[in-house]
């Protein structure tokens, strides 16, 4: 039963060819979801570079890297890419873990993530 | 059980239902146990990470997203020559053999499959059994480094 506790906002923003979506709050099972319907919602659009700037989400577990896995497909299949930058050491930890540091593309800031 | 017998009490019991929004809760709960037990915060940080983990497996393949079901959390100190903490996760939901619960190939780049790789990195003890009369148990525990397992424990930031 999804309600609005379950709802994660995340700021789009478009920036020349990409387009950043910026999430806010802890990511987990609950929230997954929404952060999904917000992907879908930009990614029908195949912007080329899509950033997830994750400097406002102090927690994520294996279902919101599953949902960023996910986007990076979906972007692969119309040549796109993903970037993640301003991650917290703890979310970073888990993508080490999962050992997906070396599939993601990860800068520190925005600024790298749009150059990258 | 094997292993480890769970003789005494739990220190901290939890009846949850088996819906995600409830995870958060979880997590600041057991965080905070491992904090006041003296752990460092990257460790708290961990065990919360592992609890989280654990829950979304049950909600997910133990009761399939129904959200009516219960999930027992109980946790212990360790205390004596192994100190850390340890947590008993039980529920009502599908059977699995114990020996076929593993993390897909971390190669294998696909959305899912990483919880139980994800518990077995971040704790030191992991044990799933079929718990009698139905439903699963998942006992994790994590050790603390001798560093920390001083005489007191830390004290909870401000």
């Amino acid at each position: 039963m999804a309600n609005a506790a379950d709802d994660l906002p995340v700021e789009v923003e478009k920036q020349g060819e990409a387009v950043v979506l910026r999430p806010s709050g802890e990511i987990d099972l609950g929230r997954s979801p929404s952060l999904r319907t917000s992907i879908s919602k930009v990614q029908s659009n195949r912007p080329q570079r899509l950033v997830f700037d994750l400097k406002d989400v102090p927690y994520m577990d294996s279902s919101g890297v599953a949902t960023l896995v996910e986007a990076m497909q979906v972007a692969r299949r119309y040549h796109g890419s993903v970037v993640l930058c301003g991650l917290h050491e703890r979310v970073r930890s888990i993508f080490e873990i999962a050992r997906l540091d070396m599939v993601f593309k990860i800068v520190d800031t925005l600024d790298e993530a749009l150059q990258a | 059980m094997k292993g480890l017998p769970l003789i005494a009490d739990p220190h901290v019991k939890i009846d949850m239902l088996s819906q995600p929004r409830y995870l958060a809760g979880a997590r600041a709960m057991i965080a905070s146990v491992a904090r006041r037990l003296g752990f460092r915060e990257a460790d708290c940080a961990h065990v919360a990470l592992a609890l989280d983990e654990a829950l979304c497996n049950v909600i997910k393949h133990g009761y399939e997203k129904r959200e009516d079901q219960h999930i027992w959390i109980s946790v212990w100190p360790m205390e004596g020559n192994c100190c850390g903490i340890r947590i008993l996760i039980e529920d009502r939901g599908r059977q699995v053999e114990p020996a076929e619960i593993r993390s897909r190939q971390l190669d294998d780049i696909r959305p899912g499959g990483l919880g139980v790789h994800i518990i077995s990195q971040v704790m030191d003890h992991v044990e799933y059994n079929k718990r009698e009369g139905g439903g699963m148990s998942l006992l994790m525990e994590k050790h603390m480094a001798a560093e920390e397992s001083m005489p007191q424990a830390r004290k909870e930031p401000a």
